[in-house]
């Protein structure tokens, strides 16, 4: 299986930013989530994937082709995009933006747009900028979709928007992903999003790449556990990936492999390893 | 067939999924020669990881309850009669070893377990016979 996304070794600074050593694959077929913290260097990344913005050095390949291929544009058709705001005429309804969709994309196609449309439940004749923040997003990703795309770079595409909304757009990804050519790279910072629809997992945190992990397997690496003081000191400093002292106990993240089986471990999100790694500063 | 994925068990999803599988196979729920759904219908059905999904296929592969023909899918192999005497076996020693762990916590002896088993039987064979 090849990848959908291919970085190395990247690049990219800005005065007081710097996004450092990206190495990153996001096999076809499968969702990526990317985490962080604002500014982490998330929607960067995303820019610098779709040649947005330069970068300082290192290798990029989308869909098997170079990020400085001469034929690097027409990978652009097949990749659908929604970033955090829809950018479009503010004056066009979403029957005057297929039109110039259609001249935008080759593979236009209009019967599946207007099923969207229909889907989603978009007033037809209603301008942009009259929509509300749910509906534009998700004119975008009808648009996105519309074009017969193999990889979906989505940035924060869900938040600011409803749970049910939400609910919505991840079972549209998790549709998506049914064709096993198609594949998704989408970031937020609602990781429960993306603990429900993702198969890999990369958190990245002030420019660095700490991490990147089958979803299922970080799970099954660390436990939370809540423990006295006294049985902290009595377990190996090795298995502590994490910990938040408080003034009636410890809270650890601990590698579920060095503690004692008999140890009462707590359900553990990815919510909760990523803000222990994040604090902690520990490497996965 | 039904399968339940819980979030909050301390079983990882691919076992779960493994031992739904297992066991629809062990009791006939799935019959040999049965196609199973494809690996990525059945993540995105069950919304998990279509990796996660593919781990517990492979398991069931190597186990012997499937196989897998390239291009069609995975089928419910030839039941093994010696596989699922393994398969039990290998779940009574489980229940032993919880019961020799057990036992010292409530200061219980091997012997007094062994005449605990045979007054089981008895019991169970008392209610067996009046229904013959």
């Amino acid at each position: 299986m090849s990848n959908a996304i291919e970085i190395k070794g990247l690049d990219k600074s800005y005065p007081g930013f710097l996004l450092e050593d990206i190495h990153l694959d996001l096999p076809r077929g499968s969702i990526l989530g990317l985490v962080g913290e604002n500014g982490a260097g998330k929607s960067t990344l995303i820019k610098l994937i779709l040649k947005a913005i330069s970068r300082d050095s290192g290798t990029v390949r989308v869909l098997d082709v170079d990020l400085d291929d001469p034929d690097f544009g027409r990978v652009k058709e097949d990749v659908g995009v929604v970033l955090d705001e829809a950018y479009y005429p503010e004056v066009l309804t979403a029957q005057q933006l297929e039109r110039v969709m259609a001249n935008t994309f080759s593979k236009w196609d209009r019967e599946v747009y207007q099923n969207y449309l229909k889907r989603f439940q978009l007033p037809e004749q209603k301008k942009f900028r009259d929509l509300s923040r749910g509906m534009k997003m998700k004119l975008a990703l009808a648009v996105a979709l519309s074009h017969d795309p193999k990889l979906l770079l989505l940035d924060e595409a869900t938040s600011g928007l409803d749970p049910m909304i939400r609910d919505e757009m991840l079972d549209l990804f998790n549709e998506f992903t049914r064709e096993e050519d198609h594949s998704i790279l989408i970031s937020s910072h609602i990781v429960s999003d993306l603990e429900k629809i993702c198969d890999y997992i990369a958190f990245i945190h002030k420019g660095k790449l700490l991490l990147c992990e089958e979803k299922d397997a970080l799970v099954e690496k660390y436990a939370v556990v809540k423990l006295g003081r006294q049985d902290l000191e009595a377990l190996d400093p090795e298995a502590f990936a994490g910990k938040r002292e408080g003034k009636y106990g410890v809270e650890a993240l601990v590698y579920r492999e060095r503690i004692p089986s008999t140890f009462a471990t707590e359900h553990t999100s990815l919510e909760d390893i990523i803000l222990f790694l994040a604090k902690g500063g520990a490497r996965g | 067939m039904e399968i339940f994925i819980s979030n909050t068990s301390s079983n990882p999803i691919y076992q779960q999924i493994y031992e739904h599988l297992r066991n629809a196979i062990l009791s006939g729920a799935l019959d040999e020669g049965d196609l199973l759904p494809s690996i990525r219908a059945l993540a995105k059905d069950l919304r998990i990881s279509v990796i996660t999904t593919k781990r517990a296929y492979d398991e069931l592969e190597k186990a012997g309850y499937i196989h897998t023909v390239a291009g069609k899918g995975c089928y419910v192999a030839p039941k093994n009669t010696e596989q699922v005497r393994a398969e039990h076996c290998r779940r009574i020693e489980e229940h032993l070893r919880l019961v020799l762990r057990l036992a010292p916590a409530c200061g219980i002896s091997l012997d007094e377990i062994t005449a605990w088993i045979h007054k089981l039987q008895e019991e169970e064979q008392g209610c067996q016979t009046p229904s013959k």
